[in-house]
């Protein structure tokens, strides 16, 4: 395959480059997979799939409470993940296409098991909303306005808030090293916060590409070592 | 026939909309006015059906067009779908990471993308302690500064934080607790 493109040293297109390893990818991936036929244990797979299947039957309040409950189960239980690397996931997950808890489910399950693993945590992840939608829209389409659903969920709200904030006081010290990085922290927190109500509403997946590119030209790498 | 538009309206939805949950919101307004598989009214209603019930929005609205043009089958091939772009970029940018992860430029691009993750996180935090413990329009209302706190969610709020320090329990048990707790006291 590598014959069909220009040798090393030769100028590429960006176009070219992004081909080359869209490719190069495809062809990872396709090995992977082949590879994994033979080497996938159907027990594991089936335990990432009911570990995200937990998930995602207790995530109230969408992606980002996903968090606090990856971090329980599968940081801190299991060990299948550290939490540096389910901030990255959720850092990439922010700003690339598709809803950030099935990017993470893809993420963490590529990480336990290549292909198979990333189906089985986002089918997992997927399988109780996907029950429970459709358990209300065939009985009762008026779920949301009973009234001791919405107080259960008030109850739930302020639970997930206390989760989330906990998740963030854990996770402090692996991502705020220094002044740098506690001065971007700041910086995004303001914007994300109040920038809809003072001047215009950022979007998200901007500002979290902007701070990898000042990562890029600022940042001090190593961090893991 | 309808099914198969189906899966691509949602297959799109899914490769366009960035940073999910609310994201969702433009495209299936757009679908919305397009297929008239669910009215604008559905969307409200499923948007207070995400707030309670486990799950993002996007899958949620997408399991509810499915089942409401194609039944059962529907509901789980359109959610599939809106999950099929994820898992694809994400197993792409995998690899990526995983060839160049010592790479210095990319370990640097970390160092700017964990603060930003935590701000984001913390960012939605806010938002639900937005709802949850404080009333913004009550207090405008009054302006009247007791007004502004939900006192019982932070009363709530401050038990659970104790309680996750002591006891030693899976967040789940706290989840469910709540539940009961704003059932019993009307939050």
């Amino acid at each position: 395959m590598a014959a069909s493109f220009p040798a090393p040293g030769a100028p590429a297109a960006p176009g070219a480059i992004f081909m080359r390893f869209t490719i190069k990818a495809a062809g990872h991936i396709i090995e992977d997979i082949n590879y994994e036929r033979k080497a996938v244990n159907m027990n594991e797979i089936l335990e990432l799939y009911l570990a995200f299947a937990r998930i995602g039957a207790v995530n109230f309040g969408g992606g980002y409470a996903m968090l606090p409950l990856l971090e329980e189960d599968l940081a801190k239980n299991k060990g299948w993940v550290t939490r540096e690397e389910l901030l990255d996931y959720f850092a990439i997950g922010q700003c690339t296409p598709g809803l950030i808890a099935l990017n993470v489910s893809t993420f963490v399950g590529n990480k336990r098991k290549g292909v198979a693993g990333a189906l089985a945590a986002t089918l997992g992840f997927l399988t109780c909303p996907i029950i429970i939608i459709l358990v209300i829209a065939i009985f009762m389409k008026n779920f949301a306005d009973i009234e001791a659903v919405q107080h259960a969920f008030a109850g739930i709200r302020v639970c997930v808030c206390v989760l989330i904030i906990q998740a963030v006081l854990r996770l402090w010290k692996k991502a705020v090293v220094d002044r740098t990085t506690l001065i971007l922290y700041l910086v995004i927190f303001f914007l994300a916060v109040f920038g809809k109500h003072l001047f215009f509403a950022v979007p998200t997946a901007l500002l979290v590409i902007a701070s990898g590119v000042f990562g890029v030209f600022f940042g001090k790498g190593g961090q893991d070592k | 026939m309808t099914l198969i538009s189906l899966c691509i309206q949602f297959f799109k939805t899914g490769l366009f909309s960035i940073g999910g949950g609310l994201a969702t919101l433009p495209f299936l307004y757009e679908i919305s006015d397009r297929f008239h598989w669910f009215s604008h009214a559905d969307i409200a209603d499923m948007i207070a059906i995400s707030e309670s019930t486990p799950g993002a929005i996007g899958i949620n609205m997408s399991t509810y067009a499915g089942y409401t043009t194609g039944g059962i089958p529907g509901g789980i091939l359109a959610s599939l779908s809106l999950a099929c772009p994820s898992v694809i970029i994400i197993l792409i940018i995998a690899r990526f990471l995983e060839k160049f992860r010592e790479n210095k430029y990319v370990d640097r691009a970390f160092y700017g993308l964990r603060p930003a993750s935590i701000a984001m996180i913390s960012a939605a935090g806010i938002n639900v302690a937005m709802v949850a413990l404080f009333d913004l329009s009550a207090f405008q209302e009054s302006h009247f500064l007791p007004d502004f706190f939900v006192w019982k969610g932070l009363i709530l709020a401050v038990l659970i934080f104790i309680g996750q320090k002591k006891i030693k329990i899976h967040p789940v048990a706290f989840i469910a607790a709540s539940a009961v707790i704003g059932i019993i006291f009307k939050f």
